[in-house]
This record gives C-alpha cells, structure tokens and sequence, in this order.
C-alpha cells in the first residue's frame, strides 16, 4: 500500500486485450472497433484481440506484450471476472507485473449476451474498457495473503451423500465430524427397498457403509445433532453444534435392546416416523433394525417418565449395572475448528396434502411413493406385504407420476427420479401382489445408465402405461374403498375412468422446510427453487460461492442415489485438494486505516459485523485487523473523513470508473 | 454511451452491484441469454454496503440520468449486514436528492439476489423506461461547481 501523498501518479502503459470468445463476444462487439478504440485512449500503450484470450496462447500473449512493450497495467474485456479473474492475474503475474496492475471488464455476460443492437453493445463496450482503463492506472501493487487449512472437515448430514463423502475423506487420512439430526444415520435411502435399474436392495448397499461410519477412526459421528452457529472463513471456521439429549448415555448403551422389551408399555403404541407413521413402536425404541448408531433412544413427547415421573421405570430396571438410561440429559453445544464444510443436507418428499384432488389425507387408499417404499421393504411396518390398510391386498394399482413436480402449481422442475423410482414400485408391487399396475405419466423421462433398458423390461412384464396427467381421484360410490382415477389418455385422445384398489402418488423432491436458515448460516445461496445454488452449474457444481463449503446430493438439487455419490465423492475431492494445499489465496481487498486522517470518531466501528475494528485508546484512532476483516467495504464508505480505505476498490478507482463510464467518446 | 444530443434519448444509467447477489444475477440473465436495455454500465463493488453516498451524487454530477443500486435482500447479505447499512443511507440519501431537485425515480435500490437475472431484467427495463419518460437530467447546480464543492468536502 502506498502512502497518500503518492497516490494519484498514474500509470501510463496500459495494455488491453479484448477477447473475441469465438462468436460469443465477437458475434456482436464489433472487437475491432473496440480495440482501435482502446488504442487512442489517455494512457493505453497497445491495444490487442485475439479469438479465446483465456487459451494458452492468449495468456501467453498477454505475457509476451508485457515484456516487449514494457506495459505497466493490463485490462483484458472478455467474460465475467467470476469466470476468470484469477486466470488473467496469474498471467499479468507471469508478464513481470504485480497481479494486482490488471482489471477486468466483463463484455460477455453483461453486454454481448444481453444485447441485440451491435452499435449500443459496442458503445457499451468501449464505456466499460474506458472506465477500466482508468481505473486501472491508480492500481497499487498489493501482496497475496495466504489463508492456513485446517485439515478437520465437518459433513452435515448423514445420507449416503454425507456418508460416503465422510469415507472417502476420513480414508485418506482426514479427521470428519459427522453430524445428522436425526437418531440414526442412514437419511431417504435407509427407507428405500430396492433401487433402481440393477434392483440392489438399498440396506445391503447401505448399511456397511453405515458400520463402516461407526467404525472408522477418523470419524467423529453426532447424531441427534444440529449445526447452530458458523463462523470464520475458508480454513478456519468455528462451528458450534447442538447435541439433543437422547436420554440414553452412547458410550454405555450396548444396543441390547432389552429395555425396549421391558417398557411399561406392553404394546407399540406410537406412530413410528422411519415407517412414515404405517407402524408402530415404543415410546424407547431404535428407529430400524440396522440403525447406526444402534443405540435406544426415548422420545420424551410420549414416554410416561416424562409426563408424570411416576413410571416404574423399567427399562431402567432392566439396564441395570449398565446405568445408560438418563432422564435428565440436556442439550449441550461442542465447539469444533473445521477447515471445510460439507453440506450433505438432502431433501423433503413434496406434501401430498398441496394437491387436494388426488385425495392424498382424504382417502385411505391413497399412498405417496415413500410410503410404498415401506410397505414393500421386508424390514417394513408389514414385513414386506403390499396390503392396504384394511390388510386387503390390492388387485388393481394406479400409480401417478410428476405430483408436485412439472406443474406450474407447486414446482416447475422435473424431480428427476420420479419416472424411474415409479417403475420400480410398479416391477415390485406386481412380483408382490400380481396387480394389475397402471402407471400414469406425462412424459418418461429415463435418461441413465441402464435406465431405459429398465423401463423397457418393466415395460414387457406387462405393466399398464397410461400417459396423460390425472385429473381426478374419487371414491366409486358403492363404499368398497375403490378409488377412480379420471385421466385424458393423450394417446388415445379419449378421457378415461380407471378404477383401482390403491393409488400410490410419486412425489417429487423439495428443498429442505429449513434450508433457507441452514443456507444463511453458512452463508451461501439458494436458487429460486430453494435448492443450494451451485458456484458453476456445470464447471464448479460441488462448489459454492463461499470458499471451503462445498455441496453433496440433493440439497443442490435431485438426483439420484449414483449422482449423489459422485458428487459427495467430488465434495470430498475438492476438500481433500485444499487440506492437501495446505494453504490458500485470499483476495486482498481489506480495508486499512489512515491513522494520520483519522479523527477518532468511532463511526466505524459498529459497522463492521466481524468486529475487526477497535479503537486504541492510547492514540484515539481506529484500528483494521487484517486478518478479521473480509474485504465488505461498508466503513469505508461510513468512514466520515475518508480515513479507511479499502485495497482494490479504493475511493479514487471507483470514481474514475464512475467517471469513465459516463465520459463522452 | 450514446450521446444524449443525437437522436432520441437514451437514459445513461450507472449501476452499482455487489458481487456476491446483483453481480451474479447479471452474469446469468447473461448465461441464459436474456435481452434487456443497454443504458446501463455495472460498476462492481463487493458489497452494497460499500456503495458511498458520494458515488452515486458523483455520478450524477458527471451526467448520468440514474443510478442503480443492486444489492442482497435483506437477510442475504454475503457480508451478514452490509446491505441494511445500504438501505440507511439510502433513504438519506434519497431525501437530499429530492432537495436537489433530482426525481425519485432516478436513484434506485433493488435486492436482486444471484438465481433473479429475470428480477435483473425486470428491474434494468423498467428503471430504463422511467428515465426515459423523466428525459435527461438537469442539475440545478452546474455540474462543475458541484465537482469543485466535492472536491473540498473529500
């Protein structure tokens, strides 16, 4: 950083090179105009173009230039800084100059993308190059700083997305905290029968990953847990995470089970959530047989203990020696250091309740997907049976594909395995029951490996396609519990009434109820759908735009279980890259004090939410802590006697860009 | 930009959007090809929160017809609060610009977050079109004593 007095000398061999991008900018910026235009400005050495500037040979042309014409800046007009800002640094930095001496002006997404008229593109164009231009010739030299990595990572959320990204890192060495809020690990696929195209059952692919998550060293696993507070930055975050009593103390409970047996209540009298409310279980109970961790656990809503206090504890009882049954646990909060985040948060099944015409709450008979997933798992509420809730077993099955997705009612997306997971209920309600199934669709999207040759096979097993969107779901009328589904078959062209025993709705996939919260804690985005927002949807798509927290599965958007391995696979490579760098480059742009202008006033200081400014008493000035402070720039611009400055958007540069941009050609 | 004395006139409109939320929106009303006016110019700063009062009189003074604010909404803040501090000054802000005769629709702020390039779009167009309608802007102050009075204040 310079000091004021040198400030205002300006650089005066500004080299600019504007990117043709193909056809992308060239298409319509006319560049050569734009280059001869950059040529005559105040300050410009050269002015140069080439077809894809950010290749090789462009970045090594802008090197070259710099060397043979002594250039002391470089403006490069191409696409958007996000995209490659870092990349046109690096080669200002390789040409011999500070990294810092280069700006960017973005001719792609902001004009040449959004603008039909050439002359405005091009007037627009030559306004940004000027605006960079001179702004770029107050540029100061700045140095990189380096940022340590903690090689603790913290994986939220304990799906097979969370799961197999804490494997694959805490096999390469790294210590994971993996940390579900729920009982047990496991998430939507411990609840999955089969899946689809090979007809693997989830719980014998799934489960030894499960034990393989209890049983690594490198794992810490929370269940029952919930992140409440993230603070720091890439490499250091402080993460605070709540731990909900389980009134059953992990490192004494065996996972014998007795106490469950020993319960005062005789019979399971609780709606159980992991079988969706079709079965039962205890007010102490496991959440399924393979649970992980498997350890009991008490539900203080509906246990008597917690009610009245005048329960004969028996559980207790039978425990024993053990003591691992503990009424008065509380929540506590762990205080972690984590180098990494990733987020592994899943998904919601759409509420069938929104769409009131297929009865979904209303009529019995009704089912939504994950429901038959339960009831056709051998592990399930029935042990397996398909059998509706009468215990009769259905002769006739309407499933209905696309309820709550492409549909400009509730969501506009396709949810992605809605076609495929309906197929294979179809395939194992059939082997189950003999039914006729009836699967009505809008389109069948099965785009996958193995996927189509799967639907094809269900297809020949003689299952009923219908393809037309059902408009209706009503009783028959002679009180039997059938139901008619009312649809246009738009092959036929005719509206038809199809009567079955069971209708089983597949919802789509939503964003968490919660990930709006969950989102600004970890301070990332949201895309209009409510899904994670991705930092680039095809070249960063595990990345957000906060660096170090990284996304895995369908809290980014659905997908299927083979794209949320990969994913969670490349969450942890991209982890596993920056532990392994050790360190990484943060943008200098904090903001520093003029301690000779500052006047002492104390404006700035509760403007800064890190807390990064204090004031030293003894010379009654303010103080910037570099390390703190995240480059916002907001007591900068508080700052009444203009004694912050902030590195790269210093109050000269964005004047002479105001300046440049408005100034007449 | 177009020069305001030839032919019909076009707004000249200096946007500042802040990289985290309006920025981005901006890259993908890009990436998805959206068509919207070109009047504007987008001056980068990394939060709205750094957007200083003097900024947006500056580019007044310097000639444009509006200025475009574009920043998280509130909540969103890359930088937790940045844009609530935005908005104090803005409403300030907005008060002396009315005492110096300069119309309300000329100075806009706009929570666009990174997924609305439509909102993006929405908001450019239609700033765009109100301009258009207000014509250009005539500074009860002549534009170099204002530059010379900012000079002495910074």
């Amino acid at each position: 950083m310079q000091e004021p007095s040198e400030r205002g000398s300006r650089a005066s061999r500004v080299g600019v090179f504007v990117c043709h991008c193909g056809t992308n900018i060239a298409g319509t910026v006319d560049v050569c105009r734009l280059v001869e235009y950059a040529g005559t400005l105040p300050g410009v050495a050269l002015a140069r173009e080439y077809k894809y500037m950010c290749s090789d040979p462009g970045q090594e042309l802008i090197q070259q230039e710099i060397r043979e014409h002594g250039l002391d800046r470089v403006v490069v007009a191409a696409c958007s800084p996000c995209l490659h800002e870092k990349t046109f640094r690096t080669a200002t930095a390789k040409g011999g100059l500070n990294a810092y001496h280069f700006q960017m002006v973005n001719i792609r997404e902001h004009d040449s993308w959004v603008h039909e008229d050439k002359d405005a593109a091009l007037e627009k164009a030559k306004d940004l190059v000027r605006a960079a231009v001179r702004r770029v010739r107050l540029h100061q030299a700045l140095e990189t700083k380096r940022a340590s990595i903690n090689p603790d990572v913290l994986v939220v959320g304990g799906g097979i997305a969370g799961i197999h990204a804490a494997l694959t890192l805490a096999n390469a060495g790294k210590h994971v905290y993996l940390v579900e809020r729920e009982p047990t690990i496991g998430g939507h696929m411990a609840k999955f029968d089969k899946t689809f195209p090979t007809l693997d059952c989830a719980a014998c692919i799934l489960t030894p990953k499960m034990t393989a998550v209890k049983a690594h060293p490198n794992i810490t696993l929370w269940t029952l847990s919930e992140v409440t507070r993230v603070e720091g930055y890439v490499g250091n975050y402080q993460v605070n995470v709540t731990r909900k009593p389980r009134y059953v103390l992990e490192d004494l409970c065996v996972g014998c089970l007795e106490c469950i047996e020993a319960c005062v209540y005789q019979q399971a009298k609780v709606l159980d959530e992991f079988n969706l409310g079709l079965g039962k279980r205890k007010p102490i109970y496991i959440p399924f047989p393979q649970a992980v961790p498997l350890l009991v656990v008490i539900d203080p809503e509906t246990c008597i203990e917690f009610k009245s206090h005048k329960c004969k504890k028996t559980c207790v009882e039978i425990c024993g020696e053990r003591n691992a049954i503990d009424f008065e646990q509380q929540d506590r909060t762990e205080t972690i250091e984590v180098g990494t985040i990733i987020l592994g948060t899943g998904f919601k099944v759409f509420d069938a309740r929104r769409i009131p015409y297929y009865g979904y709450g209303t009529y019995p008979n009704v089912y939504t997907s994950l429901e038959l997933e339960r009831l056709v798992n051998a592990s399930g509420p029935t042990g397996g049976e398909v059998v509706l809730r009468d215990g009769r077993t259905p002769k006739s099955v309407g499933i209905i594909h696309c309820v709550g997705s492409r549909d400009a009612h509730t969501n506009r997306y396709c949810s992605r395995v809605c076609c495929m997971y309906s197929l294979k209920l179809a395939h194992l309600i059939k082997e189950k029951t003999e039914a006729d199934v009836y699967n009505f669709y809008i389109d069948m999207r099965t785009p996958g490996k193995g996927f189509e040759e799967f639907y094809n096979r269900v297809a020949e097993e003689g299952l009923k396609l219908v393809r037309g969107k059902v408009a209706d779901v009503y009783p028959e009328g002679n009180g039997d519990g059938r139901l008619v589904l009312q649809v246009e078959d738009t092959l036929l062209g005719m509206v038809r009434k199809v009567p079955v025993d069971m209708v089983v709705l597949s919802v789509g996939l939503e964003a968490q109820a919660d990930a709006q919260e969950v989102r600004r804690m970890f301070n990332i985005t949201c895309a209009g759908e409510g899904f994670f927002l991705e930092r680039h949807p095809k070249l960063a798509p595990v990345n957000t735009f906060t660096d170090g927290i990284f996304l895995a599965g369908c809290c980014q958007s659905p997908k299927d279980i083979p794209d949320t391995v990969a994913q969670a696979g490349a969450a942890a490579a991209e982890a596993l890259a920056l532990i392994d760098a050790g360190s990484i480059e943060m943008e200098p742009n904090t903001a520093y004090v003029l301690e000779e202008v500052c006047s002492g006033c104390k404006t700035c200081i509760p403007m800064c939410p890190y807390s990064a400014i204090s004031f030293l008493e003894d010379k009654k000035k303010a103080e910037i802590n570099e390390v703190l402070c995240k480059g916002c720039g907001t007591c900068v611009a508080a700052c009444p006697s203009g004694s912050i400055r902030q590195n790269l958007f210093e109050d000269e540069e964005i004047f002479e860009e105001i300046e440049g941009v408005l100034t007449y050609a | 930009m177009p020069d305001g004395n030839h032919g019909p006139f076009e707004p000249r409109i200096v946007a500042f959007f802040c990289n985290w939320c309006t920025y981005l929106a901006s890259d993908l009303a890009g990436t998805s090809r959206m068509k919207y006016a070109p009047n504007t110019r987008v001056v980068r700063v990394m939060c709205s929160g750094r957007v200083d009062p003097q900024f947006v009189l500056d580019a007044f003074a310097r000639g444009a017809d509006g200025v475009l604010i574009g920043g998280c909404h509130p909540g969103d803040c890359h930088y937790q609060e940045g844009n609530y501090k935005m908005l104090r000054r803005f409403h300030l802000l907005k008060r002396l610009l009315a005492q110096m005769g300069i119309e309300d629709e000329r100075c806009r702020l706009e929570w666009i977050s990174a997924a609305e390039a439509d909102k993006l779009k929405a908001a450019v167009n239609d700033m765009v079109e109100k301009v258009r309608a207000l014509g250009p802007l005539h500074l009860a102050i002549p534009k170099e004593e204002f530059a010379e009075e900012e000079v002495a204040v910074s």
